[in-house]
């Protein structure tokens, strides 16, 4: 037998999707028969803007001069320094992060809605809808929204709603209209829901901006591609600043929009590692949002991936600390790069990524989200086990200005 | 195609299909609601599997889904009610309808067999379209069940032939863009769009979403082979709880005799 029929890794790991929009197994386009005409035609628009150059040239224009992009890649000096401390000898790696918190709206989100935006508006339509959960990718989409003056209406679970009353109001102040969800757990499953009733019932005009790199295809693809400019801002900084490759990357995952951002353009680099962190919430035991490893393969919101269900494929609530990871899935490309080995998935408790969250604040001067602050958990664990010389790049995909809140509730604070 | 469901539309009147929510309000109060919609007059049955997250319904119909599932409703529940209705009436097409998780979580090979063995004749799912259509649609030819696709008012000249290959029962034509039990889209264009199905295939073309009283049913059954009532059922069943087989089959019965006898009137 010769090495390329015993090997199962395909050639090259960043071909995927097919041309049905399959990860291996994964992903697909399981909508209501409404929405199939609508999302082929998203296909057929997002291939043609793909080969535009002015459609390129708009992005990178809005994300340099709009977003604030390239985004930072910083050296976690003081954090390497404490992490260090509880290494063996010769052990501790340096920390590096891909400063996106530092975007316009304070997170990943805004690179995607602009790419989404500007595809809207290619297809003439008119409206635009989105889910939020945290409210990061809600205010982001407001904010696309305002900059080209097109009405919005945001669908975020009632629960949310209570828990980020700050987002809600910024949301508010975009011009955007905010509908809160009560059915189900009143969450970001629920919001998803409402406003994939609501585009089944607009069709004509409605664009909906999906935040996360799942979702029927081509979402999952066309919010990938938008969120690579991570990566690839990363790969370039990363050579430039230190002449090589980073050993491993690490980011939190819930859909995992900036987690893919981050690995796509690192997969076909053999030498570096991957990990993502999915929220543990109060333990893999118990409640959580862990959909990989806790979850089985199954079909919701157009995808097929690995979801939190029971045996009859209800879909079970998911439980996390971060708004912004309380969701029962996992984008379609994760599951698949689960699956053929060339990513590795981790989970942080609710505790553990309040202590990261604790950390880092307190090491680096930098208030990071509650999503980032699980892979940060990740890294801690991660660094002490790495030699000295070796490069850990997380990506801190959103600033934690929003969840100051809640963090002091937990923390036994009045604020 | 099954045989039961060849002959419910060959009965030289137009037919009433009827859907209600399968262990709503409880698993067993449903095998007399399906009962009520066969002494009404229904020719098909629907019965929907509840599902956590039903993306394509309005307020009554989730409603439903969820008051079902607070009720314990498992899917064996649901495949015992289609065996025990199989044996009370061997000649009335039962349907089941709903989402693809809970279909698929065993494999489809599981469930197209285990519907199969409950006397199921025909399946329709939500959020599988001709494109997915290996997730499930083959295992179901393969025991003889009919996959049951939707048409909408979003499906072009273009997009007609991809859903009707391999679709087999009838054609559910969704009147509306938008979710179950909402408004009931302009007649002329129920009209037209039947019109434009009807030439495309010879399989019978039911229409459905915003359906709830017995003049706009018969209004529909004047230009199609079938009109779906669901959300108002449900309804029903919400307002009466177990108590609803006496309403579902007065509903039924009024809306079966406008059904049935839609074209007389016109003649």
């Amino acid at each position: 037998m010769t090495a390329t029929t015993i090997t199962a890794a395909p050639n090259s790991f960043r071909t995927q999707p097919d041309e049905r929009g399959h990860f291996g197994q994964f992903g697909g386009r399981y909508v209501a028969e409404t929405l199939m005409p609508l999302i082929l035609e998203l296909e057929r628009e997002y291939n043609r803007a793909k080969a535009d150059p002015a459609f390129t040239e708009q992005f990178n224009d809005l994300l340099e001069h709009y977003v604030g992009r390239p985004s930072p890649l910083y050296y976690a000096e003081r954090l390497t320094d404490e992490l260090r401390k509880s290494a063996p000898e010769g052990h501790g790696a340096q920390v590096w992060f891909k400063r996106d918190e530092l975007n316009h709206t304070g997170a990943h989100k805004i690179n995607n809605c602009v790419g989404q935006i500007l595809l809207a508006m290619r297809m003439g339509k008119t409206r635009i809808i989105a889910e939020t959960g945290a409210g990061q990718h809600g205010v982001a989409t407001a904010t696309v929204c305002a900059r080209f003056g097109l009405p919005c209406v945001i669908y975020m679970g009632q629960t949310d709603v209570v828990r980020q009353q700050p987002n809600v109001f910024r949301m508010k102040l975009l011009g955007a209209e905010v509908v809160p969800v009560t059915s189900g757990a009143a969450t970001l499953k629920d919001a998803m829901n409402e406003a994939l009733r609501d585009w089944v019932a607009h069709v004509d005009d409605t664009f909906y901006i999906i935040g996360t790199a799942a979702g029927p295809h081509p979402y999952p693809e066309l919010v990938r591609d938008f969120q690579s400019v991570i990566g690839k801002e990363a790969r370039a900084q990363m050579l430039s600043r230190t002449g090589r490759l980073p050993d491993v990357l690490v980011a939190a995952i819930g859909g995992g929009s900036n987690a893919i951002g981050l690995f796509h353009p690192f997969l076909d680099d053999p030498g570096v590692k991957m990990l993502g962190v999915e929220a543990a919430g109060h333990g893999l035991d118990k409640e959580h949002a862990a959909s990989l490893a806790g979850g089985a393969p199954g079909v919701l919101h157009g995808n097929k991936t690995y979801l939190l269900q029971d045996d009859d494929g209800q879909i079970t609530e998911a439980h996390s600390i971060s708004a912004g990871l309380d969701y029962p899935g996992i984008g379609p490309e994760h599951a698949w790069l689960r699956d053929v080995g060339r990513v590795d998935y981790t989970s942080a408790t609710d505790k553990e990524a309040l202590d990261a969250f604790q950390l880092l604040c307190r090491t680096e001067g930098i208030i990071p989200a509650l999503e980032p602050s699980h892979a940060i958990a990740a890294v801690a664990k991660l660094a002490p086990t790495l030699p000295r010389d070796s490069i850990i790049l997380a990506n801190l995909c959103g600033r934690g200005d929003k969840d100051i809140f809640t963090v002091a509730e937990h923390l036994g604070a009045k604020i | 195609m099954s045989a039961r469901l060849s002959a419910a539309f060959a009965k030289g009147h137009p037919a009433l299909v009827c859907f209600v929510t399968a262990g709503d309000p409880t698993p067993a109060a449903t095998p007399a609601i399906l009962d009520a919609l066969v002494a009404g007059g229904a020719d098909v049955i629907e019965l929907g599997m509840p599902f956590t997250d039903p993306m394509a319904d309005g307020p009554a119909i989730q409603a439903g889904n969820l008051r079902s599932l607070a009720a314990g409703t498992k899917t064996k529940d649901i495949l015992a009610i289609a065996k025990g209705f199989r044996e009370r009436h061997p000649d009335v097409p039962l349907v089941l309808m709903g989402y693809a998780n809970p279909m698929v979580r065993r494999g489809p090979e599981w469930f197209a067999e285990q519907a199969a063995a409950a006397g199921v004749d025909g399946v329709i799912c939500v959020d599988i379209p001709p494109e997915e259509d290996d997730a499930l649609g083959p295992n179901l030819r393969a025991h003889g069940i009919s996959p049951i696709r939707l048409a909408t008012p979003t499906s072009d000249a273009a997009r007609l032939p991809t859903i009707l290959e391999g679709s087999s029962g009838f054609l559910y034509y969704v009147s509306v863009a938008g979710i179950t039990g909402k408004q009931q889209a302009q007649l002329g264009s129920i009209e037209s769009a039947v019109a434009r199905l009807k030439a495309a295939t010879d399989i019978p073309v039911v229409v459905g979403f915003g359906v709830r009283t017995p003049d706009q049913a018969r209004a529909i059954a004047r230009v199609a082979d079938g009109v779906v009532v669901g959300s108002a059922f449900v309804d029903l069943v919400a307002k009466h709880g177990a108590k609803a087989a006496g309403p579902v089959r007065e509903l039924t019965a009024a809306l079966s005799a406008a059904v049935h006898h839609a074209r007389e009137v016109t003649a």
